[in-house]
Parts: C-alpha cells; sequence; structure tokens
C-alpha cells in the first residue's frame, strides 16, 4: 500500500519482461504485432536475436512458442487477451499444457477497462477459458509492480503460467521490491464481518470500497487474489472463517473466473453467502474505461452495496 | 544402413504391426498410418541423425508427426528401431499403455512432441527450428503433415513464418494420399494446386514417389541441400498394401473384423522377399 500515482500495468510487463532477459539467456519474446501497443518493442532492440514476431497470427504464436520450449527456452508470448486465449486456445491445450511446456502467457488489454476499443477487444473469458486447462497457472496482478514480479516469479514456475493484465492506468499498490508466489495471494486489509476479494483493477477498488464500509461500522477485509490458479486456499479460508461473508470483484464475467474458484472452494470446504461484482452474461461497450466500468457495475459503490444486502 | 530390399521389408513388417496394433485396440487409423509408413522408415533408418538409446540427446533430428492419427506407424516404426520393446506394441490404446491414442511424448521415449489436434505440428516444428539456431545446434527438424490437415489455416500460417525467418532445416513432408476422413480432398475442400501454394509462401517444393524408397531418398537430399524451407509432397495411396483399404475414406478409422484382418495379413505377407 504505498504511492497512489497511477501507472499502465503492462509497463511492469515490459519491465519484467526485460529484466528477465538480462538475467536468463532463455529468456525469448514471441509477439503477434503488438509489440508496439505493448511496449514489448523494446526487448527486441535490447535482444533482437531472442525476439520473433510473427505478425497477425496467434495460433502459429503459441505453436512456435511450443517449439521453443521444448528446446528448453522461455518463451513469454504476449497479445490481446481475448485473441490469445480465445483464437489460440486449442494450441495453449494440447501443443502447450498437454507437454505441460514452460510458456509463458500474456494476455493483455484484460476486462472492460481497455474501454473505448469496445467488446470485441475487451478480454473477458479469458480467465475461465485458462482455469480449466490442466496445468496451468494463472496470476492477475493489480498494479505494474505486481506485474513485473509476476513476470519474475513465472521464470521459476514449472509449466505455463497465463499472465493478465490491463491496458489503462491503475493505482500503484505495491512498491517496487515486491515479490509474487504462484499459489499466494496477499492479505491488504485484515476484516472480520465481510471479506473483498478481488483481482487486477479491482483490487483498488475493494480498497475503496472497505474504507467506505469501514465508515459505516463495518469491518471489512480485502484479500489481493493474484494467483487465481492455483488459488491460495489457506488464506481465503482463514479469513472466511471470520468474516462468514464474501464479495468477489473481477472485470471478467461472473463464469469461469476468479469467483467461480472462489465460490468452487467454499462451496466444498466452507460454504457461507457470497455475491460478486463482475460482468453477468454480456459483452461490453465502447466508452471511457471509468464510464464503461459504471455501466456494468464495476465501481466501488457497487462492491460496498453488495457486502451490505449481504450482511443484513 | 541397409539396402532397398531391407528397406521394403521394413515397411512390410510395418504395416503388419499396424494391422495387428488396430485389431487388438479395436479401432484406429489404418489408411493414413499405411500411406506414411515409406516416409517414417526413410526417415528412421536413411536420413534422421538419432540415438535411440538415448532419445532425448540433443543433437538429434526432431521429427513431429503433426498427423497424429497415424501413430500407429510411427510407434512401429520407432519400437522396431530401438526405442521401446516391441511387445508393447499391441498395448496400443489400451488402459495404461504409453501407447496413446494419438502421441503423448510425456510417457512414450522417442516422440519429440504430443500431436494429435491438427494444423498445430508445423508450428511447433518452427518454434524448435528456431531453438535450434539460437543454440547453434545442425540438426534438422522434420514434420509430416496430412494433405487434409492442411485445410487448417493455422497450417500457412506456420509456413509464413518458415519463410519469413528462412528456417532452411525444417523440412515438412505432405502425406498426399488425396483421400480424408469424409471423402476424397477434392470433394471435401480442394487444396490443390499444392506446388504453387508451397512456393508462393516461399518454400522449396520437391513432389516424391510417398512409396518409393529411391525416390524418397532423392528428395531428402535435395532438402539437405536447399537454402530454404523445404517441402516433399509425397504423392501416396491412403491404405496402401492393402487393396481393398486403398484409396477409400471407409478406412480411415476403422478397424477390420477377422476375415478382413485375415485378408489384409496375406496380402502384406505376400509382398514379403
Amino acid at each position: 500500500m504505498k504511492d497512489l500515482n497511477l501507472k499502465p500495468t503492462r509497463e511492469g510487463y515490459v519491465e519484467g519482461i526485460m529484466q528477465a532477459g538480462r538475467e536468463n539467456s532463455r529468456v525469448v519474446v514471441v509477439e503477434g504485432d503488438v509489440s508496439r501497443s505493448i511496449g514489448s518493442n523494446s526487448f527486441r532492440e535490447a535482444f533482437p536475436d531472442r525476439f520473433f514476431n510473427l505478425g497477425v497470427s496467434e495460433q502459429d504464436m503459441l505453436g512456435e512458442a511450443a517449439g521453443l520450449a521444448l528446446e528448453g527456452f522461455i518463451p513469454f508470448v504476449g497479445t490481446y487477451g481475448v485473441f490469445i486465449a480465445g483464437r489460440a486456445w486449442d494450441q495453449i491445450r494440447t501443443g502447450i499444457c498437454y507437454m505441460n511446456l514452460d510458456v509463458r502467457i500474456a494476455g493483455a488489454h484484460g476486462g472492460l477497462s481497455v474501454g473505448p476499443d469496445g467488446a470485441t477487444h475487451q478480454a473477458l473469458e479469458d480467465v475461465a477459458l485458462m482455469r480449466v486447462l490442466p496445468n496451468m497457472k494463472i496470476l492477475v496482478p493489480a498494479d505494474s509492480n505486481q506485474t513485473r514480479a509476476s513476470v519474475l516469479a513465472s521464470i521459476e514456475a514449472e509449466g505455463p503460467v497465463y499472465i493478465r493484465f490491463g491496458r489503462n492506468p491503475v493505482p500503484q499498490l505495491y512498491t517496487s521490491d515486491e515479490k509474487v508466489k504462484i499459489g499466494r495471494g496477499n492479505l491488504l486489509i485484515d476484516g472480520n464481518d465481510v471479506t473483498l476479494v478481488a483481482c487486477g483493477a479491482m483490487v483498488s477498488l475493494s480498497i475503496e470500497a472497505a474504507s467506505i464500509l469501514n465508515g459505516r461500522g463495518i469491518s471489512a477485509g480485502v484479500i489481493d487474489m493474484i494467483s487465481v490458479k492455483p488459488l491460495d486456499r489457506e488464506l481465503l479460508l482463514g479469513q472466511v472463517e471470520k468474516t462468514g461473508a464474501v464479495v468477489v470483484a473481477e472485470d471478467h464475467q461472473s463464469t469461469g473466473g476468479l469467483f467461480c474458484a472462489v465460490a468452487e472452494t467454499l462451496a466444498l470446504e466452507m460454504p457461507v453467502p457470497m455475491d460478486t461484482v463482475s460482468v453477468r452474461d454480456s459483452f461490453g461497450t465502447s466508452g471511457s474505461p471509468s464510464e464503461v466500468m459504471a455501466k456494468f457495475g464495476l465501481t466501488a459503490s457497487a462492491i460496498v452495496e453488495k457486502a451490505q444486502r449481504l450482511l443484513q | 544402413m541397409i539396402d532397398n530390399a531391407q528397406m521394403q521389408d521394413l515397411a512390410l513388417c510395418v504395416r503388419l504391426d499396424v494391422l495387428e496394433m488396430i485389431r487388438a485396440a479395436g479401432s484406429g487409423h489404418p489408411g493414413g498410418s499405411f500411406s506414411s509408413v515409406e516416409t517414417l522408415v526413410e526417415l528412421y533408418w536413411n536420413v534422421m541423425n538419432n540415438r535411440p538409446e538415448e532419445p532425448r540427446w540433443g543433437g538429434r533430428d526432431r521429427f513431429i508427426l503433426s498427423k497424429g492419427h497415424a501413430c500407429p506407424a510411427l510407434y512401429s516404426v520407432l519400437a522396431r528401431r530401438g526405442y521401446f520393446d516391441p511387445a508393447e506394441l499391441l498395448t496400443l490404446r489400451k488402459f495404461g499403455s504409453r501407447l496413446q491414442g494419438h502421441p503423448n511424448m510425456l510417457v512414450l521415449p522417442g516422440l519429440d512432441a504430443s500431436t494429435g489436434s491438427l494444423g498445430q505440428g508445423l508450428s511447433i516444428a518452427c518454434g524448435i527450428a528456431h531453438g535450434l539456431r539460437l543454440d547453434g545446434r545442425k540438426s534438422r527438424v522434420f514434420c509430416l503433415l496430412g494433405d487434409g490437415e492442411l485445410q487448417e489455416g493455422s497450417v500457412w500460417e506456420a509456413a509464413m513464418t518458415a519463410s519469413h525467418y528462412n528456417l532452411k532445416h525444417l523440412t515438412a513432408i505432405v502425406d498426399r494420399n488425396r483421400v480424408q476422413l469424409d471423402g476424397p480432398v477434392s470433394e471435401v475442400m480442394e487444396i490443390e494446386p499444392l506446388v504453387d501454394k508451397w512456393l508462393a509462401f516461399g518454400w522449396d517444393v520437391i513432389v516424391a514417389d510417398g512409396h518409393s524408397f529411391p525416390s524418397l531418398e532423392k528428395a531428402f537430399e535435395h532438402c539437405s541441400e536447399t537454402p530454404f524451407p523445404s517441402v516433399i509432397l509425397a504423392d501416396t495411396v491412403k491404405g496402401k498394401g492393402v487393396s481393398f483399404m486403398e484409396n477409400t475414406c471407409l478406412w480411415h478409422g476403422r478397424c477390420p473384423d477377422e476375415k478382413e484382418y485375415a485378408a489384409a495379413v496375406s496380402e502384406i505377407q505376400g509382398g514379403l522377399s
């Protein structure tokens, strides 16, 4: 919880791959004609031999990454989340997850926060598509520092990792020395009455919601569940045991993503009243990120409202 | 090195293995396995630099069976080449077997990738070729595709990548048997003119008789010398070697009954020298 200056999370991705590229000569980058948009073209300038732009061809990108991983390289494949997780899903499933290959998949422009580009470019299903795949790990960082740390954490992981990040600037919640551990979430606020579980762009809004709730006499805890898969079960159950009520907030469809991951865990181990702040079976639309997020109810006030309703 | 007559006998033995394996399994793909037999035998005995006793040896040539359903033929070739005990062949598709219905590299030695979803192999082969180049290795990469498989758009994405990055140590082989699951390729979805298509994508193209070892040998020699990524269009016969299985989609994925099995075995055995 540090300085709240705004910064796009994708900048952390670029910082991460640059550091990884310097530290590890096996790190390579596979791009699909959006390197100037994501910022990974700086990797090409620094390591031209380890950068492959394959043009607009998501399926080939993921197959290429599988081949590089088979030769012992650690490829980072990056493009917009909606295309990488959707168009190339079969390549990710059979070409990467089935062989448990060390491919790191970066889904940029995640969620409604993409804004003006509209529904076609707002990845709202990518986490669900990745979560059903055996061997896949999923990180949804909340700010730029956490995104950089996610990239570095993924280097140490065995098998495929999906890292999902957004486009528009979000508050910096973490410091530059932040470390990410796959399978571990962060308890940002300890609470007694309700637990807010969030990832990505919804983490800062959950902190805001907790502060509003606190002002109304409700002790709301906040978990940053950056590791959507594997979920930090221990952290979740520890908090929910105390609060007995959960609101899950994510910039994603309510089916298949963080809400489902939390609901699946709690349904089996600790059923409690829950609700979600997420997109309910709908496509997005064009507009500024804040306008679009407000239209679909991805706001701090929606989190407050749902938490209060749970406690009535 | 073995001579042409021995190679021909090997091919017949592989066909007998495939028949017996599919009969034991109760299912499998004889048509596309039979059409690819000579290509596989040529690769594993005459072309590729490999060490069956050390299947992950870094200096080996790589092989990707993009048409994964032809794995009965590949399994037979790998076993006869010494990668594993041929007695295991009859476990094909059975519970607990390392010989999965489509190749799983994590369990069976000698496989360079898991395949079975058509249209993925050539991209994987390109990635391997890039990796080998980065590591400064001289190993070659071979990728066997079906002709029906060329209907997958992703194959042509990979074809662009190979020529754009001039992956000259990559050779694709198209098992051009002209028949796919639903019928003749030309009727289901025409893919010709293949020579023109691959040339237009920047590849060196050579047409070979996919059932003739001298023709395949010449084609592979050519590919080892060309400065471009190369593709061998191997003209083949679906179901080759068993007259009633030839040139028909009926035997794309069907197991012979006892009578058909006996007739097929006797026809193949008749060709042994």
